[in-house]
């Protein structure tokens, strides 16, 4: 076991090393010996290395995922609360299901940047308009995984508990909802990734600070090494979220499936 | 509590099937009653009608006198999966029942490990439900249910889908459990064996539409013996009886 973990870890670490080596060796050829390639498209290694020192030392990269951590912790948090309780009480009752679902469809087949300029109506260029991105981005897909999640469960787990005399709230709390444990969970990193993307969408648009922000900056005046040091920190984000957190609420939450 | 079928009529919609027809079926506390049928008698339908899970479209079902409205903890099913809850232990699934009745967790405790020793799983009190055989679910499934001290039991198929040495040995176990407790039982098999092993009297269906072709009485003494020369007649008679039942359905 232990020693499966550290062989994947092995493999990881070198798979990354391979990867950095090949990517060196591109530049060094068509960019340093070939010229086929300008040096400001293409991004290297240490270009990369030395955009992270400047960003580190000019303070702006620890402030950028700070504010935007804070971003993501509301409007992903504000999406849970609206998103679970709406995708409960759809599950819960069949017409207003059937009433809303076109809507909640609708919303959520939207993409988000297509609510910027809705937002900027609304709130301005302000903290609160990237935040509604956010949420209009990742409450609705949460809203049905929740709902869908919930209909899904196996009917003999109700059956079995009525005759044994659960009915209403006990049926509910003491059923129902330990039943959709696996596909709520499922259904919030969805809605995670969605938030995720959102916001990305709505700190490049119209946010001040943000690693959104610094993308689009990166682009007017870091250069291609800034952008690609950047969009890498997007990434290790997402994957931190994913594996670590969402890895360890299924590996606790989902004991027993 | 004595279990009183009246006139009882079951349609489904679309398509319009007569699944029940006219189905009166008196039974009395206490006595071990098998529903025996081809599949698509309706045999389960009655069954959830009587436990109160499904509705008939007209007639009534009388449990102790009183008009079926619903299903309740005094006539607790057991299925053909054992529906056991995954996402609790063993114990605390026998003490569901429990729990939802109010009883306070000490009283609860020792009914559930009571039970479970009864059906000797005690020593898995603690063990997660994907953790247990097949065998094991459906004894953890029968101490829940008998540890709610209903008085009647619905068993919907409930060795079906076990291999044959863990079925044999599971019907010596209810049969026992039986003789000790004395509940009502109503039991749905497609076992011919089965239901001659377990019943007081076994009722045979047949379907489309779904009616009570004859009531066998079973007075073989327990606990019973599968190849007395007895047991053996009767059970190659009623096959025959069942056989052309399945091939007319099946034609």
């Amino acid at each position: 076991m232990k020693n499966n973990t550290l062989l994947k870890v092995l493999k990881t670490l070198g798979f990354i090393l391979i990867f950095i080596a090949v990517w060196q060796l591109l530049y060094f050829v068509m960019v340093e010996k070939a010229a086929v390639w300008k040096p400001y498209v293409f991004p290297s290694p240490l270009g990369v290395l030395n955009s992270y020192e400047k960003l580190v030392n000019n303070g702006t990269l620890f402030a950028g995922i700070g504010q935007t951590l804070r971003r993501i912790g509301i409007g992903y948090g504000i999406s849970i609360l609206i998103g679970l309780f709406l995708g409960m009480l759809l599950a819960r009752f069949k017409a207003l299901s059937e009433l809303m679902k076109p809507l909640v469809l609708g919303i959520q087949t939207l993409p988000s940047i297509c609510w910027v300029p809705f937002a900027i109506l609304w709130y301005g260029l302000a903290e609160s308009a990237t935040i509604f991105i956010v949420v209009i981005g990742s409450t609705f897909s949460i809203c049905i995984a929740v709902e869908t999640g919930i209909r899904s469960i196996n009917p003999l787990y109700i059956r079995a508990a009525k005759t044994m005399g659960a009915k209403g709230p006990a049926l509910y709390t003491k059923v129902i909802l330990p039943a959709s444990v696996p596909s709520l969970v499922g259904a919030l990193k969805q809605g995670w990734s969605f938030a995720w993307r959102a916001l990305m969408t709505g700190e490049m648009m119209m946010s001040s600070k943000g690693i959104g922000l610094m993308l689009s900056q990166a682009r007017e005046i870091g250069g291609i090494n800034e952008v690609t040091a950047v969009m890498l920190v997007i990434v290790l984000i997402s994957i931190f979220v994913d594996k670590l957190i969402f890895g360890f609420i299924e590996k606790h939450a989902l004991k027993w499936t | 509590m004595n279990i009183t079928v009246e006139s009882l009529y079951k349609t489904f919609q679309n398509p319009d099937k007569e699944v029940l027809k006219d189905i009166n079926l008196e039974i009395a506390e206490g006595e071990f009653v098998c529903l025996l049928g081809p599949s698509g008698c309706g045999k389960s339908t009655l069954l959830n009608i009587i436990a109160g899970l499904d509705t008939p479209t007209s007639g009534s079902v009388k449990f102790g006198g009183e008009p079926v409205t619903g299903p309740g903890p005094d006539r607790v099913m057991i299925f053909q999966e054992s529906a056991l809850f995954p996402w609790l232990s063993v114990v605390d699934n026998v003490k569901f029942g429990l729990k939802i009745a109010k009883i306070p967790d000490k009283e609860a405790e020792e009914r559930a490990m009571m039970y479970l020793q009864k059906v000797n799983l005690a020593s898995c009190r603690d063990y997660k439900v994907s953790q247990l055989s097949g065998g094991m679910k459906q004894r953890v499934a029968i101490a829940r249910a008998l540890a709610l001290n209903s008085k009647a039991l619905l068993m919907d198929e409930p060795f079906a889908a076990l291999d044959k040495q863990t079925k044999n040995l599971l019907r010596d176990e209810l049969e026992r459990l039986w003789l000790s407790e004395k509940r009502t039982v109503v039991y749905v098999t497609h076992s011919v064996e089965e239901a001659l092993f377990f019943g007081d009297r076994v009722v045979m269906m047949s379907a489309d539409p779904g009616v009570i072709k004859s009531i066998f009485k079973i007075d073989f003494p327990r606990p019973r013996q599968i190849d007395t020369p007895a047991f053996v007649k009767l059970r190659h008679d009623i096959l025959a009886d069942l056989r052309v039942e399945v091939e007319r359905y099946e034609k």
